[in-house]
């Protein structure tokens, strides 16, 4: 019977692989919305504006204090409710950029925060202007501690990306619980599918830890 | 958007809320405690001389961070049964949680760990003190200061990942709030309560924690 099954597993391969290109779409669009929204946020917030840095403040204490899942309900279920009709690959696409901005946010703010308010100074004093600043003085130094959380948040996100499989996007994920419904064995559906996103995953939580150890031993030689 | 908002009929579900408010705190409770107890013995795993001891624990510990809890709850929830281990979904769900939450425990009590420096443990050695007295009386006792603001903050991500059980049909806060959006048809109401009521457990926990830093930085020596 197991090798009956196993047969019948491998047999569905294409599908999985095809659910794994979704879950690297999904989460590759997310990611990159959910960069843009961190940073545009992450800045604004380090601006400190009275009014809208309460609003955001709301907004990030929201997105990081309910579940994901409860997140991607109120878009899925709520959104058509006030008239806003989405699919649920779009669905998927909001809720996760929306909610990885929020702590991408809280990352990019925590590392503005290091550059001391003297260089801001200096550089508006040479001329520069906010952009200019932006680019050449604060971004290159504040790159260093936002990029290994950066690349961990990414991992987040792509294993966050499963949960959207609930709302019928066609995920790896989904497609484990769709094959485990004729293929009731269990271990080997959802083995496989975790050897799946370990591919993905494993190489990226690397890639964070040799950033963050580099960091160190910059810190250290600067030190 | 509000005009719609049917209050009287959170007021009606209220019971049911706050029955899965005291369920998602006991299970996440439960499996905190679970998780603290795999984290631990992980750790130990992880730090110990022995080699099999050493690679088990690390596979353990990287296969949990690299896959998502959603596939590791369907893992033993489909997964068990074929094994002829028949748990209820609570039992599945703290086990998912607690396996999931270990992995990232033991990771930070790994660094806690080795915070400490090694001439302590060498000078701890030289006094006489067993492996199990060294970990007791040397190496634990300053460990967790440095690990208890993380471990809070693992704790409120396991209360959040607690909602993924609903999926497996534990009668928690966010399954109130699908059956209230399946049998009224209102997700606005059902999912902004439950979305508040995590807030609200979100807002707790983080004051615990702030209060406890605070604790921690001005208690007398």
């Amino acid at each position: 019977m197991f090798v009956y099954y196993l047969n019948n597993l491998i047999r569905t391969f294409p599908f999985f692989l095809k659910g794994l290109w979704m879950t690297i779409e999904v989460s590759a669009l997310s990611l990159m919305i959910g960069t843009v929204i961190g940073f545009g946020v992450g800045i604004a917030r380090n601006a400190r504006i009275p009014v809208l840095n309460h609003v955001l403040g709301v907004y990030i204490d929201f997105m990081r204090g309910t579940p994901f899942l409860v997140q991607v309900f109120i878009v899925f279920f709520i959104f058509p409710e006030w008239g806003i009709q989405l699919d649920a690959f779009s669905a998927s696409i909001l809720s996760l950029s929306v909610y990885a901005g929020a702590y991408i946010s809280e990352i990019v703010s925590g590392g503005l925060d290091i550059i001391p308010g003297g260089q801001i100074e200096a550089a508006s004093a040479s001329g520069l202007n906010w952009f200019q600043r932006m680019v050449h003085v604060v971004m290159p130094q504040a790159m260093r501690p936002i990029l290994p959380p950066l690349v961990g948040q990414y991992v987040l996100l792509i294993k966050d990306s499963s949960i959207v499989s609930v709302i019928g996007l066609t995920d790896v994920t989904r497609v484990g619980w769709l094959t485990v419904q004729r293929i009731p064995e269990g271990l080997m559906v959802f083995g496989l599918v975790g050897i799946l996103y370990f591919v993905i995953c494993y190489p990226l939580i690397h890639l964070s830890n040799a950033f963050e150890k580099r960091l160190r031993l910059q810190e250290f030689k600067l030190g | 958007m509000l005009e719609s908002f049917n209050f009287l009929v959170i007021l009606e579900y209220l019971p049911l809320f706050g029955q899965g408010m005291i369920a998602t705190a006991w299970i996440s409770a439960v499996s905190t405690f679970g998780a603290l107890l795999v984290g631990i013995v992980s750790c130990m795993m992880r730090l110990s001389p022995v080699a099999p001891l050493r690679i088990l624990a690390g596979a353990y510990i990287e296969f949990i961070r690299s896959t998502p809890l959603l596939a590791q709850l369907y893992f033993f929830y489909f997964g068990l049964p074929t094994l002829g281990i028949r748990l209820n979904e609570y039992q599945t769900g703290i086990l998912a949680l607690s396996l999931n939450s270990g992995a990232y425990i033991a990771e930070i009590i790994r660094a806690g760990v080795q915070s400490i420096p090694w001439g302590l443990i060498e000078a701890a050695m030289a006094s006489g003190l067993g492996y199990f007295q060294r970990i007791r009386y040397i190496v634990l006792p300053q460990a967790i200061g440095v690990t208890i603001p993380p471990l809070l903050g693992q704790t409120i991500v396991l209360v959040k990942d607690s909602a993924l059980l609903s999926l497996i049909s534990v009668m928690e806060l966010t399954r109130a709030g699908q059956l209230m959006n399946s049998e009224r048809f209102m997700p606005a109401e059902g999912f902004f309560t439950t979305a508040l009521c995590y807030l609200v457990l979100y807002h707790l926990l983080k004051a615990f924690s702030t209060w406890w830093q605070k604790r921690l930085i001005f208690r007398p020596a």
